[in-house]
């Protein structure tokens, strides 16, 4: 998405995208670059940066991929660029595991044979 | 922006001021310091604990026994074989773990000292509880948390914390893989001036005392006796110290306390490629074996949990017999927990069956489960992986590669940690963390000898080996 436009249609759509002040957002923004990480990391890790994401109310409106600034709720004013709008809490359980289905049953047919030859 | 390097360089006064404790009133030696009088200083003990715990719902939470896993223990049981298992319901805590107990003695203390508010690194249940019980303080939280990877995949179970944390009103930093964070951490702490609510404090070790306490009371109370045998799931050493003081406290001090731990040998916990490939985020090896053998690596100068003062015996699950034991606990008694919680229960399967029918054995902790938090997100990220899973012997899984949960009960084992190699360890890693050529005096190695549960002699052979060996 372009930064600033000459053509008055295409800041019109720039405009209707932007989010409003005081919306719930994420900022993401780059704490360290990969040549500035501690000494003593795995590869794998060291050659990628350091990011940080948090999540707050927009201070004034902005688009997606812009520089913006929130209000956390802890008062704090973040800098970073604007990564979510209102983003979704996505974790859930997934789908049964077949590997897990079976065990309750299985354990429950062992109480049931260990009571009826009277061991327990 | 300021660099690792230089917030690093100010970590002293940083974490001076955030927790407002002279450690260095504390110094007696080189490595010695006065442990009981760091504690004691606090001015908190069990009763006043309890007492401000009982102000913000914390504590006082039901000692359930297992009676179908008991029984399914003695069925595969030596004869007479089969200790009654109990289990701590720490799930019933205002954000549901025994968290909230760190929790609470922290944000009272921070309160009392006028701070506006705590900050919390922490990835797990423990940034839910400080932002619970700042929240019913009025005090502002901010939690920061190693999240997701650099492909911006989130563990499951932390994506539930981040949501907690939220739900309490907490600032929530979400930070990619690696142990920069700390730098990140104390730059919010000099920021904002708040209160450092490390998991390591005396008010986070003596917040959970009243767990040890209460679990011998009701224990007790249930079976005529004290436990015989407490089984603590284990990482950072807070749980571990806190319950076997509490314990004492009580009176209970002839029970066994077990360290438990999953089993994450090899894989790596500041590696980006192994962060989701850990289908547990606590109560496992990776933070346990360096806590253990040197417990000053914390966020503050000296860590109030000190385990290897307090275990008597260490041994390691695997993560498909913590499943296992997850899923029998949900099946055969009605509790869906956990599961990193579940470790201690995973380890009690195998411990009752070593003891005879008249004891006791206490599993002293369960966590809430839900989305995220749960068996079934952590198979399908794993699965998703490419991690392996499949039913089979446990012992012949890989952590990372492959996760095999049992077939049968029988094939739950535990693995130990032997002792006398952890507090070789420890002494080692004492001696690194000084100038080759200081000398030691009888201060130091009295005080490596309580840390070690050994003796000054036994300390001073092992001195001897570690010289000799690095010839």
């Amino acid at each position: 998405m372009g930064r600033s436009c000459r053509l008055p249609r295409l800041c019109w759509a720039l405009v209707a995208e932007r989010v409003a002040e005081g919306t719930w957002v994420e900022l993401q923004r780059i704490v360290l670059e990969p040549e500035e990480r501690a000494a003593d990391l795995p590869e794998e890790t060291r050659r990628v940066p350091l990011e940080m994401r948090v999540k707050g109310f927009l201070v004034r409106s902005a688009a997606v991929g812009e520089e913006a600034e929130i209000l956390t709720p802890a008062g704090r004013r973040l800098q970073g660029t604007l990564d979510a709008v209102n983003p979704a809490y996505t974790h859930g359980f997934g789908p049964p595991v077949p590997e897990l289905a079976g065990i309750g049953g299985e354990l429950r047919a062992r109480l049931r044979a260990s009571r009826e030859s009277g061991e327990a | 922006m300021s660099g690792h390097a230089e917030v690093m360089a100010r970590r002293g006064e940083i974490v001076r001021k955030s927790i407002g404790l002279d450690y260095a009133r504390y110094v007696t030696g080189v490595l010695a310091f006065d442990y009981e009088g760091l504690l004691a200083d606090t001015g908190y003990d069990v009763e006043t604990v309890r007492a401000l715990q009982a102000r913000s719902a914390v504590g006082s939470t039901p000692l359930v026994e297992l009676r179908n896993l008991t029984e399914l223990v003695r069925s595969i049981a030596p004869a007479g074989r089969g200790a009654r298992i109990f289990v701590k319901d720490e799930a019933a805590n205002p954000s549901g773990s025994f968290k909230d107990r760190r929790a609470s003695v922290s944000v009272h203390e921070a309160r009392e000292r006028g701070f506006d508010g705590v900050v919390a690194a922490t990835s797990g249940n423990y940034g839910a509880a400080v932002a619970s019980q700042a929240a019913k303080a009025g005090l502002g939280c901010i939690v920061v948390q190693e999240a997701f990877d650099s492909r911006g995949v989130a563990q499951p179970e932390i994506a539930e914390k981040t949501r907690a944390c939220e739900a309490y009103g907490a600032e929530v930093i979400r930070l990619s893989v690696g142990p920069e964070l700390f730098s990140v951490f104390l730059r919010v702490l000099e920021e904002t001036g708040w209160f450092n609510a490390s998991l390591y404090t005396p008010y986070s070790i003596l917040g959970i005392e009243t767990l040890g306490h209460e679990l011998a009371l009701q224990t007790r109370a249930a079976t005529g006796a004290f436990p015989d045998v407490v089984v603590v799931t284990h990482a950072g050493g807070g749980n571990l110290t806190g319950t076997a003081r509490g314990l004492r406290a009580a009176g209970a001090a002839e029970a066994r306390v077990v360290a438990a731990s999953v089993d994450l040998t090899g894989l790596h916990m500041a590696s980006d490629r192994d962060f989701n490939r850990k289908s547990f985020t606590t109560g496992h090896t990776g933070f346990s074996i360096p806590f253990t053998t040197w417990p000053d690596r914390a966020d503050v100068p000296r860590n109030a949990a000190r385990a290897l003062r307090y275990m008597d015996r260490f041994v390691t699950v695997t993560q498909g017999e913590v499943f296992y034991a997850t899923q029998a606990l949900a099946e055969l008694e009605g509790l869906e927990r956990g599961p990193a919680g579940n470790t201690s229960l995973a380890a009690a399967f195998a411990l009752a069956q070593e003891l005879p029918r008249d004891r006791t054995l206490v599993v002293q902790e369960t966590e809430y489960t839900g989305a995220g938090k749960h068996p079934l997100a952590q198979l399908d990220l794993a699965r998703r992986l490419g991690v392996g899973i499949e039913r089979g012997d446990p012992r012949r899984s890989r952590p990372g590669e492959s996760i095999v949960i049992p077939e049968r009960p029988e094939q739950i084992t535990v693995r130990e940690v032997e002792l006398d190699g952890l507090r070789r360890s420890y002494v080692a890693n004492a001696l690194a963390s000084l100038d080759p050529e200081t000398d030691l005096a009888e201060e130091d190695l009295d005080f490596l000898a309580a840390e070690t549960r050994t003796r000054p002699d036994w300390v001073r052979e092992a001195i001897d080996g570690i010289h000799a060996a690095r010839g």
